[in-house]
């Protein structure tokens, strides 16, 4: 399965090593990342595999939340059939 | 991969503008729970319902938290419970405990269907069940109750509309102490559907699987916002809009059934293709109409936006969904909406106008408060006024009417929740329609009936 991992908030240094940190310690590989400054808003989005992660999605979604938590960002996890379905006819 | 602003906008919409599935409704059928011992009969329909529901909260959430779509309400709707008592007997109150204990077994917030369809007349069980859903409503907390009094096919069961006004005043009289909630969980239909996932009205219709997955869709936010990107587009336009918002949020509810079904192994039934309010800020159906240009719903000009509402959002929804059913439209329930409320009390909103929204839209005069004095021979005129439109327009329509027992003009009803609070309304109470509910009998199928 795949997820995409969005990251909202204030440009910082670090953003992505400390979202990359996490995947890796869960074993989420990640596929792709784009980022971009929206409304004066950094996003980053990250496409990830998550079939062979090392603990359940419950836990590394709520791993990704207490990031954001501790850093002033939104930080979601979401699959990615969600966007297709949406997005794509 | 997908596009960054297309993720963006998925989020926002789920974020700031309050979009989220407002129902996953399981319906289940207990026609196989009737039993000759009554007793029997409710322990089968325990059985049942929880042995097959017994996953729905839990798959809910995991869905909820794997797609990251909030998901507010869980449910179930059961066969209408006067077919179950036709056969088994017994007191119908016994049943609505029964459906109450497997609601509170499943953790479910809502189940609907202790209902009897007498759009024709009674059958056996009928008039016993609808006797006793004042009780059974005040006994439950999280039973439902709907009653179809009225079809296209089959005309106006007038006598049950007399009868139904006196249940809806008596339910209101039993729950006076805790807000009149009785009424709130109470519909009479007029072409009720048989596969509505939204409460209070949901039943598990006999032409139904055993079992089968429902989902209601939400986001009236999510269309006042596209529209307020486009202050000056023309209606045309507006309704393109629309149409292009309401297949965005209707592809979420088709993939939260599918996956739902999927999960559980029972089949996908349908999406419901609907605006429902919250009282939440920025989740009004009302507000959408101010947005279209309106200085307040409920004012002249008021039918005609909400008539190009509902049908760009069904137009939108259509393509979006393999299957789509159940009541399909925006709702303009009073109590749940901030804008409606907001309306209401500043008397741009009345009764009458309400009526006529509910002629181009889905479903009827929904969650609304009337004096606590308004006779049932006038409640019961309410609901024939409002099934008149629905059957003479081939659309469903309801009335869910909640008399303020021992409150005046200008005092609110206050129920907390989804169910929201709402201003007493003006209803015409100087003369009456006394003699026409008296009268009772039939009135026979419009001529929009012969279709064959």
């Amino acid at each position: 399965m795949k997820t995409v991992v969005s990251v909202i908030g204030k440009d910082a240094v670090g953003i992505t090593a400390k979202v990359s940190t996490v995947c890796s310690e869960c074993n989420a590989n990640i596929l792709d990342i784009t980022q971009s400054v929206l409304q004066d808003m950094f996003v980053m989005v990250m496409l990830t595999e998550i079939k062979d992660l090392n603990c359940t999605f419950s836990e590394f979604s709520d791993k990704m939340k207490e990031l954001g938590k501790a850093n002033g960002l939104d930080i979601r996890v979401m699959h990615e059939d969600i966007f297709n379905s949406m997005h794509r006819i | 991969m997908i596009n960054i602003h297309d993720i963006m906008e998925t989020i926002n919409m789920i974020s700031e503008e309050n979009l989220d599935i407002r129902t996953i409704t399981m319906g289940i059928s207990l026609l196989d729970c009737c039993d000759s011992d009554p007793e029997k009969a409710c322990e089968k329909i325990y059985n049942k319902i929880t042995r097959l529901a017994g996953n729905l909260v839990k798959t809910g959430e995991d869905i909820e938290k794997e797609f990251g779509i909030p998901i507010i309400n869980k449910r179930i709707s059961v066969t209408p419970i006067s077919m179950i008592i036709a056969s088994s007997g017994g007191d119908p109150v016994m049943y609505a405990k029964t459906l109450q204990r497997a609601a509170d077994a499943t953790g479910v917030n809502f189940i609907g269907g202790f209902s009897a369809l007498v759009h024709k007349g009674f059958s056996a069980g009928d008039e016993e069940l609808i006797r006793a859903i004042p009780r059974a409503l005040a006994e439950t907390t999280n039973v439902c109750s709907s009653v179809n009094i009225g079809s296209t096919k089959a005309g106006i069961n007038m006598d049950a509309v007399k009868l139904m006004g006196q249940i809806v005043r008596e339910a209101a009289e039993i729950t006076a102490d805790r807000e009149c909630i009785g009424c709130a969980k109470l519909v009479v239909f007029c072409n009720a559907v048989e596969d509505n996932p939204f409460m209070a009205g949901a039943f598990h219709g006999v032409g139904e699987p055993d079992c089968v997955i429902h989902v209601g869709v939400s986001g009236p936010g999510v269309v006042q916002a596209a529209i307020k990107k486009y202050p000056n587009a023309t209606l045309g336009e507006l309704a393109e809009i629309i149409k292009r918002t309401a297949f965005k949020i209707t592809r979420m509810g088709q993939l939260v059934g599918t996956e739902a079904s999927k999960r559980l192994g029972v089949p996908f039934g349908i999406v419901d293709l609907s605006l429902a309010p919250t009282p939440a800020v920025g989740d009004s159906v009302a507000h959408i109409l101010e947005e279209m240009g309106l200085d307040s719903c409920g004012i002249h000009g008021t039918t005609a936006a909400l008539a190009m509402l509902n049908d760009a959002v069904k137009k939108g929804g259509v393509m979006a969904s393999s299957y789509v059913g159940g009541l399909s439209g925006a709702f303009i329930p009073v109590s749940e909406d901030a804008g409606m409320i907001a309306a209401a009390r500043s008397g741009d909103l009345s009764l009458q106008k309400l009526e006529a929204m509910t002629a181009v839209c889905s479903v009827g005069l929904d969650m609304i408060v009337i004096p606590g004095e308004t006779p049932a021979e006038v409640i019961s005129a309410i609901i024939a006024d409002e099934a008149a439109i629905g059957m003479v327009n081939s659309k469903t329509t309801a009335v869910r009417v909640i008399p303020a027992i021992g409150k005046q003009k200008g005092e609110e009803l206050d129920f907390g929740g989804l169910l929201g609070s709402g201003p007493i309304m003006d209803v015409n109470l100087n003369k009456l329609p006394t003699k026409f509910i008296d009268r009772a009998g039939r009135i026979p199928a419009p001529l929009q009936s012969l279709k064959n």
